[in-house]
């Protein structure tokens, strides 16, 4: 499948585009393997910006993280990560990938899992002093401004889902990242805590400055806090506001089929697919992007 | 290598071997060591039990314990092998573990749920090693040994070799140490920052194979996750620190090895028997202990009970003064 970006016009605000962007992608594809899955992306990610990546299971949004980590070679078109090509093991990147089950008998305690943010890479073993005590230092502030204080010295296999997600967002910000990737941090999550962790992201954003990429399924827990958003369906990539992607008329474009947005009383919206309700009447209605 | 006369009862050959441990530690240890083969026994189990407890940490981490199981089996086809064309089955089993080892580190994820495949290749292996030994017209000695170990008959030029095998793999270990940590623990964040999950998978895989050759000789092929698996599995549950957790189960697996060398020295069998014994009860203490551990902890009620907003104020407060 084949496709382009679909140009949205009314402007919001504008792409910061040049040196100052974290992420700047022209005539972007992602594919592996001589097959393309999305193509024509046209965007960029500015200092501090907070974006949002929707779109159906399969669409190639993790891909699009992978590129950024340098993990991944662009299909087609270029990539640029803080003017430079995307790099593996880029310091200036944090990564949260999707939560996996952890060992519940793995007693390592939550400091050493945010520890190896610090020196994980490394060769060898730590052995001065003072590289020890500032590792400390940088592990307790990271689980301080994510909240894990409490359960520092607590054992990582032991900790709820929740738990063990803030650990990981701790363990990519102990660095001090410019560029925070986050791969469906919301998912399997119920809905108070995705309203916490988008919150928490948002507020942490503040704080220290950080562009955000943040993948999801579900965009409603994410609306009051993503500057913009990116959806990736059918081959294509739509990139503007909440308001002016999230629309009857361009997600319709997008998955070349006839798709309706409406917003509730609360703001929340919802995808519903036409063509989805008459081959699964039990489920004409999904969350935005949920829709497959 | 292995003497072909050992596999016997020790009573049976050693003199002054009947008596009974006098109960003074330092008499009866004097005692033990006044014999060549007590002090290579020793030395050889020492250097395998510690490699074998620090490999075994990490075999753990990784879920890698049935591929550890498996390539010590492939390795003894090599051990069979080896004794067929009259080289030490030891070498044997170091060979084919190496390259099955290699193989499955470069297959890496597309070997991860494939138990089948894995175990179907070990039975193979297994029989061919029995097709080795009926071929093999002289002393098949060797070659069983290596089924259960016989650490007894060790050679001092084999002390020598396991030293020395330990030495390197202890190297590698420290070198890449932080490196196979981070990707042991969560593999996708390691590769996002740079780390070559797959090089250090295929390096881990290959110590493993040097491990497991080493603890043959200790617990033999059949009794190998006693050794190499047990202490790790018991770090893995009660320590907090990635160096405490390496210091458990290296000590782990040196305590079970002295242990079960002085009680088949003063009683009739055989040291992989005490090996695995002592092991599994080793990992059901650890285990007792951890599950008391528990239960004791959710009996304390937690000192205060707070809701996640006022803590995050609290803290973003306490990193911003």
């Amino acid at each position: 499948m084949r496709g382009t970006t679909q140009p949205v016009p009314p402007a919001g605000p504008p792409a910061v585009p040049g040196p100052a962007a974290v992420i700047d992608a022209s005539g972007l594809a992602s594919g592996y393997g001589g097959k393309i899955v999305w193509s024509g992306a046209d965007f960029s990610v500015g200092a501090g910006e907070f974006l949002t990546v929707l779109g159906p299971n399969g669409a190639g949004k993790s891909t699009l993280l992978r590129m950024v980590l340098g993990l991944l070679a662009p299909a087609e078109g270029t990539l640029r990560v803080f003017g430079g090509p995307p790099e593996r093991g880029n310091p200036g990147i944090g990564y949260v990938p999707q939560r996996r089950a952890l060992d519940p008998d793995l007693s390592i305690s939550a400091e050493d899992i945010v520890g190896l943010g610090v020196d994980g890479h490394r060769w060898g073993v730590r052995l001065s002093p003072r590289a020890g005590r500032q590792r400390r230092e940088a592990v307790a502030e990271a689980l301080a401004a994510v909240g894990a204080a409490d359960y520092a010295r607590r054992a990582v296999g032991r900790l709820s889902g929740g738990e063990q997600q803030r650990l990981q967002l701790a363990q990519a910000l102990v660095t001090h990242p410019r560029l925070l990737l986050l791969d469906e941090p919301l998912a399997s999550l119920d809905l108070r805590s995705q309203q916490e962790v988008s919150q928490l992201v948002a507020d942490l954003r503040a704080e220290q400055g950080f562009a955000v990429v943040l993948v999801t399924h579900d965009v409603n827990p994410l609306l009051p806090v993503t500057d913009r958003v990116m959806y990736i369906a059918g081959g294509s990539v739509s990139v503007g506001t909440p308001d002016e992607v999230i629309t009857s008329e361009n997600l319709s474009r997008l998955y070349q089929a006839e798709v309706e947005v409406i917003t509730d009383s609360r703001g929340r919206v919802f995808v519903v697919g036409l063509e989805a309700e008459a081959a699964h009447p039990h489920s004409p209605v999904t969350t935005a992007g949920a829709q497959s | 290598m292995i003497g072909t006369g050992m596999i016997t009862t020790l009573a049976a050959q050693v003199p002054g071997f009947t008596r009974g441990p006098s109960w003074n530690l330092i008499a009866d240890v004097q005692d033990m060591l006044s014999f060549t083969f007590m002090r290579n026994a020793f030395a050889a189990g020492t250097a395998s039990a510690i490699v074998a407890g620090l490999i075994g940490y990490f075999v753990v981490l990784r879920e890698s314990s049935f591929a550890a199981h498996a390539i010590s089996h492939i390795g003894f086809a090599g051990a069979a092998g080896a004794v067929l064309l009259g080289f030490s089955p030891v070498l044997g089993v170091a060979v084919l573990s190496l390259v099955a080892s290699g193989a499955m580190g470069v297959l890496g994820k597309r070997l991860r749920g494939r138990d089948v495949v894995i175990g179907l290749v070990m039975a193979a292996s297994l029989g061919l090693g029995y097709l080795f030994i009926s071929l093999y017209t002289g002393n098949a000695q060797n070659a069983y040994s290596i089924l259960f170990g016989q650490i007894f008959g060790i050679t001092t030029g084999a002390v020598l070799i396991t030293i020395g095998t330990s030495v390197i793999v202890l190297a590698v270990l420290i070198a890449i140490f932080r490196p196979l940590l981070f990707a042991s623990l969560d593999e996708e964040v390691a590769q996002a920052r740079g780390i070559r999950v797959g090089a250090i998978a295929i390096g881990f895989m290959l110590l493993m194979a040097l491990a497991v050759s080493e603890a043959v000789q200790v617990s033999g092929v059949l009794l190998i996750f006693a050794l190499l698996v047990a202490p790790g599995a018991i770090a893995e549950r009660v320590a907090r620190r990635p160096a405490a957790a390496l210091a458990i189960s290296g000590g782990l697996a040196v305590l079970i090895t002295w242990i079960s060398l002085a009680l088949a020295y003063y009683t009739p069998y055989p040291v992989s028997f005490y090996v695995t014994s002592l092991a599994f009860v080793g990992y059901l203490a650890a285990r007792g202990w951890t599950a008391w551990a528990g239960r004791a902890r959710r009996l304390v009620p937690p000192r205060r009970e707070h809701n996640d907003a006022a803590v995050k104020a609290a803290e973003t407060a306490t990193v911003r003064t």
